[in-house]
């Protein structure tokens, strides 16, 4: 009898929490709040595995930011979000020689490549960019996602202004330099790619003879 | 007999889902025919081998105490499957933690049967030693197929273990930035061409919940939550995360609990 009483009412409950649950920031879960339980929970939780150490888990002031879903919305943290956005753009490195197109043919296999960087991959192996599992780019490649925009005829569309270079390679960069909570990586900012690569990738994005932009 | 039906049909799988690796217009057929083997494969997943193998070892006498699972209590008292999955992660007294299906069973292990599990923790994926574990997870997971996911967060423990998978679900860190909501923060997005459920909706929970343990073709083996964690955590360039930990819990409660009201269809069949 109390048993049935007892877990209608949590039912009930749960109906209640289930609507709740369905939008973002309310409840106390937020950064701030219990931080010691879910650092503790951190703590006990993960283990280091080759070159994806415990180090991992400290965040910088942009993850940290960017971990409450209400700053990545633009519900909070205005103020904030333009300073970070500063902070990334002063890390851009711009090309050491002046030089901002390498070769398209290589762009399109750093763009393939989705390797390096986990748990499982060597320190010394060649990072790939990530980004046909996010964008769009040579319309040949039809297995491309959708996390990102599409970036076919990207240079095309934009044309090759010292103006679109720039902001092409500062994204590549570091693409929380205009998007303090993009979702795609700072492929040049974290090491994920070197300079060199990132040439490649923007002539794969600029190049009038790149697939891109046919 | 039946087992070697089941072989059989794993082969073909196998076969299919090598090819989907193939970068080309190959792989939406390769979808496409998954898709169909996932009809014909109505009463023949692969899984029902790791199932009978889980039941098995549910029921046979081992460790140190030299018994059986089957006094053990995944929530709905000792000895009680049927179900038991529907209604996990749950507060356990006993343990005074959120469990889930893996973490409560290597309680029971320790508990009655002595054996020390921390070896079985520590052990690799694709290994004999957390294959057990995982064919254990298929089998009770499937004396709950068609049950109605009811996880309570009634428990301050568990409104906790809740809100701090929440709070993880959002977590950045590592060189790309990636938190689980980068990759399943929104409706219809994929990564290449695989589909990434939307985790924060009641939709996208329970088709990520109520679907594993799975049997995953393209690798020819019977993945749990946890094992699908920790690819996932791979994926997302963090460490480890260890085998029932806190916040592999927490997580799950978050995903279930988000999931509460739809229907247990495991063990299910993935790419
Ligand atoms: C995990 C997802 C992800 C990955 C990986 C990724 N991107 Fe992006 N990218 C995005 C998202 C989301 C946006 C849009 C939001 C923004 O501009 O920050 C974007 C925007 C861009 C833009 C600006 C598009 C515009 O029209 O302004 C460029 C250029 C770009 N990405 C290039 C790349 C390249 C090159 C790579 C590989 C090194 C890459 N991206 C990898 C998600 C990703
Ligand atoms: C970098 C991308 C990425 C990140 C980060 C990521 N996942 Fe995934 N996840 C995937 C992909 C891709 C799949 C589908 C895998 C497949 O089909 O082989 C998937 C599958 C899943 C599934 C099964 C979905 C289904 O419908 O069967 C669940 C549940 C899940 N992820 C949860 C999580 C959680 C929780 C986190 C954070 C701890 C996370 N993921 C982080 C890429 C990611």
């Amino acid at each position: 009898m109390s048993t049935t009483v007892k877990s209608l009412s949590a039912v009930a409950l749960l109906l209640v929490l289930g609507t709740a649950s369905a939008g973002a920031g309310e409840g106390p879960w937020g950064p701030g709040a219990d931080d010691a339980s879910f650092k503790a929970m951190l703590k006990s939780g993960f283990r280091s595995k080759g070159i994806a150490t415990l180090a991992r888990l400290d965040q910088d002031e942009t993850q940290a930011f960017c971990s409450d879903p209400d700053n990545v919305s633009g519900k909070t943290g205005e103020k904030k979000r333009a300073e970070i956005e500063a902070a990334n753009l002063a890390t851009v490195k711009w090309p050491s020689d002046g030089v901002w197109l390498g070769d398209y043919k290589e762009g399109e296999k750093v763009a393939q490549s989705g390797r390096g960087l986990t748990s499982t991959d060597k320190a010394d192996m060649v990072n790939g960019g990530n980004c046909y599992n996010c964008h769009q780019l040579s319309p040949k490649e039809i297995s491309y996602g959708t996390i990102g925009p599409s970036l076919y005829q990207y240079g095309k569309l934009r044309g090759d202004t010292d103006e679109v270079k720039r902001t092409t390679w500062a994204k590549i960069w570091n693409s929380k330099a205009s998007n303090a909570c993009s979702n795609m990586p700072r492929a040049g900012h974290m090491g994920i790619v070197t300079e060199k690569q990132i040439k490649d990738l923007m002539a794969l994005l600029l190049d009038p003879a790149s697939p891109v932009n046919q | 007999m039946k087992r070697w039906h089941a072989i059989g049909i794993a082969t073909a799988l196998a076969v299919v889902g090598a090819s989907t690796g193939v970068v080309s217009a190959e792989t939406d057929k390769s979808i496409e025919s998954i898709e169909q083997y996932r009809e014909a494969l109505r009463d023949g997943n692969p899984a029902e081998l790791f199932e009978a193998q889980g039941e098995e070892l549910w029921k046979t006498p081992a460790g140190p105490k030299n018994v059986s699972l089957e006094g053990c209590d995944l929530g709905l008292g000792a000895g009680v499957v049927q179900g038991a999955y529907a209604h996990l992660p749950r507060f356990f007294k006993d343990t005074g933690k959120v469990q889930d299906v893996e973490s409560r069973v290597l309680t029971c292990m320790s508990t009655l049967q002595g054996i020390d599990v921390k070896p079985l923790i520590d052990a690799k994926f694709n290994t004999p030693e957390k294959d057990r574990l995982e064919a254990i997870a298929t089998y009770v997971s499937g004396q709950s197929k068609g049950v109605k996911v009811e996880v309570s967060l009634v428990h301050p423990e568990e409104r906790k273990a809740f809100e701090l998978g929440k709070r993880m679900f959002y977590y950045q860190g590592g060189p790309h930035d990636f938190s689980c909501s980068t990759c399943h923060g929104q409706e219809g997005v994929r990564i290449r061409l695989q589909e990434l459920p939307n985790i924060p909706t009641h939709k996208g929970a329970a088709a990520g919940w109520t679907s594993w343990p799975a049997y995953r073709v393209s690798a020819g083996q019977m993945w749990g939550m946890q094992w699908r964690l920790a690819d996932c955590f791979r994926q997302q360039r963090f460490p480890e995360p260890i085998y029932g930990s806190d916040v592999t819990v927490a997580l799950s409660m978050y995903m279930a609990a988000t999931a509460n009201g739809a229907t247990m269809d495991t063990p299910g069949i993935k790419r």
